[in-house]
């Protein structure tokens, strides 16, 4: 089991570091004008040449990468080019608006997805034509068309919620909760929709199984064939959804703060990507693979506990 | 080898046995996984197929009779030992020679459902063989319907799915697929494992007339002692990816000497209450027996 | 559906002729999919609105009346007029023709996107599924990693090294989405490289090239078109969504720049809005439908649409009022029968099918069994021995429906004349309890993500209503009782870690564990080796002999059933042939079906004859058989 965990956590540890040399020689590319571009049209070659040397860009790719490294290895990720303002503590300042929605739109993905997709295997006939109807609306309209039309529908034009939402310490739980559910309800849905269809589809295999005909002939009741059986064999199928669902969301959240204008993660990127913004852009994507990669993690771990196959080897 | 069976094969003359030839063959499959133990699925295998016979190689599940009919086709690796088909050496054949020897060896499997291609029509399917040689499209043609009419399949099949004919019509269209480039040789692989019982029946009398009409020979696999028996002149028995026996059919399937071929004797069930009952009297006595040899011998039963 | 009733309902009988479509040649698959997908009349919505799309893009610089970026000043926000058919934007730009525009770009930039992940994914997976191996294990790394890079975050990476270019970010996309294609492509090549005609095209000599572009690639193409509609319209979604954050090229129109712009005039002219989004919808909608409608074609799913409302309305409303009556006070059994065990009467079970019509797998049999007393039902695959037995058991599938008889246990119908299902409350008292099941393929029929003993105590404690301690011993007590040398360990173990015949002695000691009347064994033997099968059916016997249980034996090896039964009733085609004591049908059978059936055995015949005589000489063949007994 550690050694489980260890040898994950070490391939992880591998993914970040190719992730982070690919990136950072990506980033090289167009490191060449970010003097000009700081300083303006007017700055002189003199003044361009002192702006490189104080950002490090005089030096060849590979010091500036090793430089990069040895300062994230000590947790220094640098400090952005154009505000200065040190990544690190940008990072967290955001972070932690993000992941609440991010974990928040999760989990209700996963009971919801769980409920409804059970219940359209279990009891098919109009549950099920309307998960089916569900899913394909949901393919239809990516999720931050669905976040532009309950912003302008629910908050614009009828005024039920706050259209941008701004989390100050200060308020009170319900202001913030009311400020937090439209863009939490607009990362949801495509979650919703598509993985009620998975878990569907998952569940019904497992049903048509042969062991599920000798628990019944052994006088096993069908709630329990059902809810400790059944699910327990659907639920991989269905981690594996939700987490590539996750790793999705991660990417879905950065326009849907842009439409809700919050102060998390995603007016960051934005921001850092148009400018190429390199030590900023290496923080959020390098933030992102930590993410996936305890994600990952999460639903291997999950996965042997559920299935002792995959326990054994 | 028992004894019986290298004085069997002695007596036989070398012309007769020489169609294929299997050497101290040795057969690994490479572990799953990176430090994982090669697994043995053959060892030291020796046996012979003249012309016109039939070898009958029975055996249980893992006792390594399928891999042998693979290795012989070049579909399992080999590892030791030689195969020889008319003198040739096979053993590590190339695609191309492959191509060559296709002519002369064919292959019957045991599923009639996953051995055809569902998405191509019995012509197609029946043509693949000949248009490999290098047939033109109308001879091919003319041959398909010969053979289709070999079979006993209509020659309307041509255009036909296979899902649209039963395991036995199916397994008529894996024969003759066989049968297109006039082989010498048919490794069968449990071809009537998957059929019904009368339809079994009918698909052995259709290998029978088939080698009583072609002079083919056949490497005939199966797990029922009663269906080698009926098509075999010679059988081996196959053990934990060992021969433990070999003779004449007769011989082996009806008075076996090694006590694994005893025990898989008397462990089929006959026809007849009475006659089963006794059956399995002397299965259980025979049990008891070996169980009190082998309790002698020292070995832990 | 399970197994056994695919085989029952779909494989058509042996023995019997070629099966009665053949009036049908020359039918290729292809075709009838494309006729399918045609008939489905959310295909065809799907492809008009694709075409349409299509063609607005190729011709929009004809057919849009305002170049792009053409911006009127002294008309901003406009409403719709004559001129202007959709209005204007706050710039000015006509919004008809931005959309038409923006269509070119969207669908061009889904195209290159699908066309690089293909381009990327097919060969790789191709590859990878075939010769496994080292490429194979490089690839699945990389794959690893390219998936768990959320895209957008990549694509805004891109963005910050290449600048503002639709097209260096839709080749970006490809090459992260491609994943999705290598996947697809490998498991479906995986799946059919050790499928045995590939074997066969092989022993044929065909070359590698050929087995891929013959075998293989038709399997792969219907898989890759499902999803490069869905992947077009993921594209769609995510090009807009980096344009809609103002990362795209500002000189050019697409729906995400025009969503982004109707978002920021949202207070004042909402229904700028309203078209990008609009048009995205319908593309992807589009798409995704297509999807849809293809698979729905591969598989076939008309049959199952229609099947329930059918039923509904064939079925008789005097017969659906008296099996309402029948179901509330249970009939009372026939006098003088109540002393058998089982009772079935004139059992006909059937599926509905798509036409209306049902098809019968069993019709009008009837048998009994007694206490103590091992009935054999024998048949070839088709003959519905099996529906027979899961009808007793009540563990039809459910489409399946008692058309006709009725099926009594202990001298209570579990089915009464005229119902029409078995009863789930009568029959649920009665499994596990009375009745048990001892099924044929031992591994698939334990769950293997619990331990063995879990299986074997829980339907104790539930069913005898027992302590767990209790149950345990008990367990252990079983698991020694059908042979199991160390229980404690098998006890402990999951599923995996046992052999075949093993598996199957733990179901039976699961059978006989809370001690019933009957035990229905289909094919108890059939999945094992023949030195295995000796032994369990010694088991069996035992077993029976010591708790003096009814049996129903389903098989169809004369053999076994000469091992074991009292009693025998042979089938075909649903029907029963002849019922008798085992004695009697094994040596004097009267129907013909059963002599063929007998006299094709291979025990006792002279090896390397003919087995299958001419019709007439079916009687004087079974009679020398006798003289050979």
């Amino acid at each position: 089991m550690i050694t489980f965990i260890l040898k994950r956590l070490g391939s992880g540890i591998v993914v970040l570091f190719v992730v982070s040399i690919l990136v950072f020689s990506l980033l090289y590319v167009s490191s060449g004008s970010i003097a000009r571009n700081i300083l303006g049209d007017q700055a002189t070659p003199e003044q361009l040449a002192v702006k490189n040397a104080e950002l490090g860009l005089d030096q060849p790719i590979l010091a500036r990468y090793f430089s990069w490294l040895t300062g994230a290895l000590r947790g220094d990720l640098g400090a952005s080019w154009f505000t200065s303002e040190p990544v690190a503590s940008s990072l967290a300042t955001r972070i932690p608006v993000t992941m609440t929605m991010v974990f928040v739109a999760m989990t209700l993905i996963a009971i919801i997805a769980t409920l409804i997709g059970v219940a359209a295997a279990v009891k098919r006939g109009w549950v099920d034509r309307v998960v089916q109807i569900g899913a394909i609306i949901g393919d239809s309209i990516p999720g931050f068309v669905i976040g532009i039309i309950l912003v302008t529908i629910l908050a614009i034009q009828m005024g039920f919620f706050p259209a941008t939402s701004t989390i100050a310490p200060g308020v009170g739980a319900d202001a913030w909760a009311l400020s937090l559910a439209l863009p939490v309800i607009a990362l949801l849905i495509n979650g919703v929709t598509g993985g009620a269809q998975q878990i569907r589809s998952a569940v019904i295999k497992q049903l048509e199984r042969d062991y599920v005909r000798t628990l019944r002939s052994r006088g096993i009741g069908e709630r329990e064939v059902l809810f400790k059986h059944v699910l327990r064999s659907a639920a991989p199928a269905g981690l594996t959804v939700l987490s590539l669902q996750l790793i999705g969301m991660l990417g879905g959240v950065v326009i849907i703060e842009q439409i809700f204008a919050l102060p998390g993660m995603g007016p960051l990127a934005v921001a850092a990507t148009s400018q190429s913004d390199q030590p900023v852009v290496m923080g959020v994507v390098m933030y992102t693979v930590v993410v996936v990669i305890v994600v990952n993690l999460i639903v291997d771990l999950l996965n042997g506990w559920l299935n002792p196959k995959v326990r054994v080897s | 080898m028992t004894e019986r069976a290298a004085l069997d094969a002695a007596e036989s003359a070398p012309t007769q046995r020489g169609l294929l030839r299997v050497e101290d063959l040795v057969v690994d499959y490479a572990g799953k996984g990176f430090r994982a133990k090669k697994f043995r699925a053959l060892t030291d295998i020796n046996i012979s197929i003249g012309q016109g016979e039939t070898l009958g190689l029975v055996g249980e599940s893992g006792s390594g009779k399928t891999t042998l009919g693979r290795a012989v086709l070049g579909l399992a690796p080999v590892s030791g030992g030689r195969i020889t088909f008319e003198g040739q050496d096979i053993s590590h054949a190339t695609r191309r020679q492959r191509r060559v020897l296709s002519r002369d060896m064919q292959v019957v499997f045991q599923d009639p459902y996953t051995s055809l291609n569902p998405a191509l029509e019995i012509g197609d399917i029946l043509a693949e063989p000949l248009g490999v040689q290098g047939m033109e499209a109308t001879a091919a043609k003319k041959r398909v319907k010969e053979l289709l009419d070999q079979v006993g399949l209509p020659s309307d099949a041509i255009h036909r799915l296979p899902r649209e004919f039963s395991g036995g019509q199916r397994q008529r269209v894996a024969i003759a697929r066989a049968l297109a480039l006039s082989p010498k040789l048919i490794v069968c692989d449990e071809p009537v494992s998957a059929l019904d019982l009368s339809t079994q029946a009918r698909v052995l009398d259709l290998f029978l007339q088939i080698q009583k009409d072609t002079g083919v020979s056949y490497l005939f696999v199966s797990h029922d002692l009663d269906v080698v028996r009926h098509i075999s002149h010679r059988v081996a028995v196959m053990y934990r990816g060992e021969i433990v026996e070999q003779g004449p059919a007769e011989v082996v399937t009806r008075d076996p000497e090694h006590p694994y071929t005893q025990r898989l004797l008397l462990a089929s069930p006959v026809p007849d209450p009475d006659r089963q009952e006794k059956r399995r009297a002397d299965r259980h006595r025979l049990l008891e027996m070996q169980r009190q040899q082998n309790e002698q011998a020292g070995v832990p039963a | 559906m399970t197994e056994s009733v695919e085989t029952a309902a779909l494989t058509p009988a042996p023995g019997r002729a070629v099966p009665e479509k053949s009036g049908q040649t020359g039918t290729v698959v292809r075709s009838t999919v494309l006729r399918r997908l045609f008939k489905n009349p959310l295909g065809i919505i799907a492809i008009v609105i694709l075409l349409a799309m299509a063609v607005m893009a190729v011709f929009a610089d004809a057919l849009a009346p305002f170049d792009e970026n053409f911006a009127n000043i002294s008309k901003t926000l406009a409403a719709p007029d004559g001129v202007n058919i959709l209005g204007t934007d706050s710039s000015g730009r006509d919004v008809w023709s931005r959309l038409l525009f923006g269509a070119q770009l969207t669908l061009a930039s889904a195209l290159l996107c699908a066309a690089v992940a293909i381009a990327i994914g097919l060969p790789a997976g191709l590859i990878a599924g075939y010769y496994a191996g080292k490429f194979e294990a490089v690839s699945n790394w990389v794959v690893s990693i390219l998936m768990s890079l959320p895209g957008l975050i990549v694509l805004l990476t891109i963005r910050a090294a290449f600048g503002p270019s639709v097209w260096i970010a839709m080749i970006a996309f490809g090459v992260l989405i491609s994943p999705s294609y290598f996947r697809l492509t490998r498991s479906a090549v995986q799946s059919v490289r050790n499928e045995l005609y590939v074997d066969a095209a092989r022993v044929s000599g065909l070359s590698d090239l050929r087995i891929i572009t013959r075998h293989i690639f038709s399997v792969v193409r219907a898989p890759i078109i499902i999803q490069t509609a869905a992947i077009a319209g993921v594209a769609i979604a995510i090009q807009s969504g980096l344009e809609f954050l103002g990362l795209g090229d500002p000189a050019k129109a697409t729906w995400g720049v025009m969503l982004s712009e109707g978002f920021k005039n949202v207070y004042l002219t909402p229904s700028l809005l309203f078209w990008p989004a609009f048009a995205m919808a319908l593309t992807i909608g589009a798409l995704v439908l297509l999807g849809n409608a293809i698979r729905d074609a591969l598989e076939d799913g008309e049959k199952i649409k229609h099947r329930r409302k059918k039923i509904r309305t064939a079925e008789d409303a005097a017969t659906a009022s008296a099996a309402k009556a029948a179901r509330k006070t249970v009939a009372t059994v026939e006098a003088g029968t109540e002393h058998h065990l089982v009772k079935v009467t004139n059992l006909g079970v059937g599926y509905p099918q798509a036409d209306g019509s049902v098809k019968k797998v069993v019709d009008d049999v009837s048998f009994h069994v007694d206490r103590g007393e091992i009935l054999g039902i024998v048949g070839e695959s088709g003959s519905g021995k099996s529906q027979t037995a899961f009808s007793i058991l009540g563990l039809l599938p459910d489409t399946a429906r008692i058309v006709a008889g009725a099926i009594q246990f202990d001298g209570n119908y579990t089915v009464a004349p005229g119902e029409d299902k078995v009863s789930q409350d009568r029959l649920s008292k009665l499994r596990g309890k009375r009745i048990s099941y001892i099924p044929q393929e031992p591994m698939s029929n334990l769950d293997p993500a619990f331990t063995i003993g879990y299986q074997l105590v829980t339907p104790m404690m539930r069913v005898l209503g027992i302590s767990k301690a209790e149950a345990t011993t008990r367990g252990m007590k079983l698991l020694a009782d059908v042979g199991i040398v160390n229980p404690e360990r098998t006890f402990k173990a999951y599923p995996h870690e046992v052999s075949g015949g093993m598996a199957q002695r733990v179901l039976i000691a699961g059978a006989i564990s809370c001690e019933p009347d009957l035990i229905i064994a289909d094919e108890p033997t059939t999945a094992l080796d023949v030195t295995v099968q000796a032994d369990v059916l010694d088991l069996i016997r035992d077993l029976q002999r010591r708790l003096g249980v009814g049996v129903i034996l389903v098989t169809h090896n004369f053999g076994v059933v000469a091992d074991l039964c009292d009693r025998v009733v042979v089938m075909q085609n649903g029907r029963l042939v002849e019922e008798g004591p085992v004695r009697e049908i094994l040596r004097n059978p009267k129907k013909e079906y059963t002599q063929t059936l007998l006299a094709s055995m291979l025990e006792g015949k002279e090896p390397m004859t003919m087995l299958v005589p001419a019709p007439s000489s079916v009687t004087a063949r079974s009679t020398a058989k006798e003289n050979v007994l």
